[in-house]
């Protein structure tokens, strides 16, 4: 059996105070659905635990000064039963129920998942189309970074060893506005992304597109954006914002899918995806969570 | 390290000494008897271990034992106790399992969709159910138990 220490702090100062203290030696616990196999597995040894499960102030989920706010503690499945949630933030509801399973959405949270970082985060896609803002705290200091610029590589982030992530601020879309989230994976149920494609659109014709699992980190696709910008998509806008996504993306074969699978459903999915957010922006058809793929 | 933690157990106040990197699963089945909880995978994917805390399903085999201080656990050893027999009684009405490996399991995600949305489709149920593996029944008689689980509490209603 591993050999850590393990502290329950009821205060975020207590818990910054602790981590100043044991800085990269301590990991922080939530759900800890990703962080024990980690343990597990050794891939992380921490001399202590910090379980910030019993600090109140992380625990917020609410519409707020323009924003949803998403507190480090809430986990999928309070997202997934939230009406604010499903109608301000459609696109991070429909991809917060294609999580793992219930089990795990009942402890998993977004903010565990952002920082766990792995190229396939099923909420990296879904926050940074909508322009979220990840707030990260320590002993000496806040700062807030964009979702885009949160991940630094395979498991790596910008949060630092005497850091903590309190919440996610997602802007509230002013006007209409149609989501997407796109996800591969081999079956329905349990499984992690083998491909995964976010789209917004808004009623001015601009877009927002990423892509999940097809490269070191979750990226963004300002190419296909700027061929689309102002514009309803037709049939040759379509063939060329496409092929801005395969000069973007750069994903592996790996024992889910090869590099040629990846590529070829990255094209596949990016139709479907524009697709359905525009349908839902015109129309409100697919409902959100209707299966797009 | 080692340290004393308290919780609620099918009703019962327990108290049990723990390190803190023990699993869940593995003081439920060694320390305190639960044996419904089964190691399956380790890794949170088929369901085995799952056990109701504080009201939701989880994987006792992702959580450590001090997590769970001050919480309230059900287990299936607990189902008479806590009034919920029945459902154990249409799975085995429809032999909805057979090596009876993933049965636990099941039972409890089956009673937590049932709490929270006491009419699922078929849809719902599958996807409540789509975290526990089952090897044997290929599902049907899963889904047929739940199926007149819903019934009967529909009738029973109204």
């Amino acid at each position: 059996m591993l050999n850590f220490d393990y502290r329950r702090p009821e205060s975020l100062d207590e818990a910054l105070s602790l981590r100043k203290e044991w800085g990269g030696k301590s990991s922080l616990l939530m759900g800890g659905t990703d962080l024990f196999l980690a343990i597990e597995e050794e891939v992380r040894r921490p001399e202590l635990l910090i379980d910030l499960k019993k600090i109140r102030a992380l625990s917020g989920l609410e519409e707020k000064d323009g924003a949803v706010h998403i507190g480090a503690a809430v986990t999928y499945s309070e997202l997934i039963h939230s009406d604010l949630v499903h109608q301000k933030l459609p696109g991070i509801w429909e991809s917060s129920r294609l999580v793992a399973s219930v089990g795990i959405r009942n402890s998993a949270t977004m903010v565990g998942n952002i920082c766990n970082a792995v190229p396939s985060a099923e909420s990296a896609t879904p926050l940074m189309i909508r322009d979220a803002v990840i707030h990260i705290t320590s002993a000496s200091g806040s700062r807030s970074v964009p979702a885009v610029e949160f991940f630094t590589g395979p498991r790596r982030t910008v949060v630092k060893d005497d850091e903590i992530v309190t919440s996610i601020s997602v802007p509230l879309m002013k006007g209409k506005f149609g989501e997407s989230y796109v996800k591969l994976g081999r079956y329905r149920g349990e499984d992690i992304a083998q491909v995964a494609t976010a789209v917004l659109v808004d009623e001015n014709w601009n877009y927002r597109i990423a892509y999940g699992a097809v490269g070191p980190v979750p990226m963004g696709i300002p190419g296909a954006e700027a061929v689309l910008k102002g514009k309803k998509p037709a049939a040759d806008l379509i063939e060329k914002a496409k092929s801005e996504v395969l000069n973007t993306v750069s994903p592996i074969g790996d024992i889910r899918a090869s590099k040629e699978y990846r590529l070829h459903m990255c094209a596949v999915m990016f139709e479907k995806a524009i697709d359905a957010a525009v349908s839902r922006m015109e129309t409100g058809a697919p409902a959100y969570g209707a299966r797009l793929i | 390290m080692v340290r004393e933690i308290e919780f609620t157990l099918n009703g019962y106040h327990q108290k049990v000494s723990v390190k803190p990197g023990e699993k869940l699963l593995d003081v439920l089945r060694d320390k305190l008897g639960i044996t419904s909880a089964k190691y399956g995978c380790g890794k949170g994917e088929c369901g085995a271990c799952t056990v109701n805390l504080d009201g939701k399903t989880v994987r006792s085999c992702l959580m450590y034992a001090v997590e769970a201080d001050g919480s309230v656990i059900e287990t299936l050893e607990g189902f008479q106790r806590l009034g919920k027999k029945e459902i154990q009684e249409i799975y085995q009405k429809h032999n909805a399992f057979q090596c009876g490996f993933c049965a636990p399991g099941f039972i409890l995600s089956t009673d937590e969709l049932l709490s929270q949305n006491p009419d699922p489709d078929e849809e719902e149920i599958k996807e409540a159910l789509a975290g526990n593996l089952c090897r044997c029944t290929g599902y049907k008689n899963i889904f047929s138990a739940v199926k007149e689980m819903v019934e009967i509490r529909k009738g029973r209603e109204s």
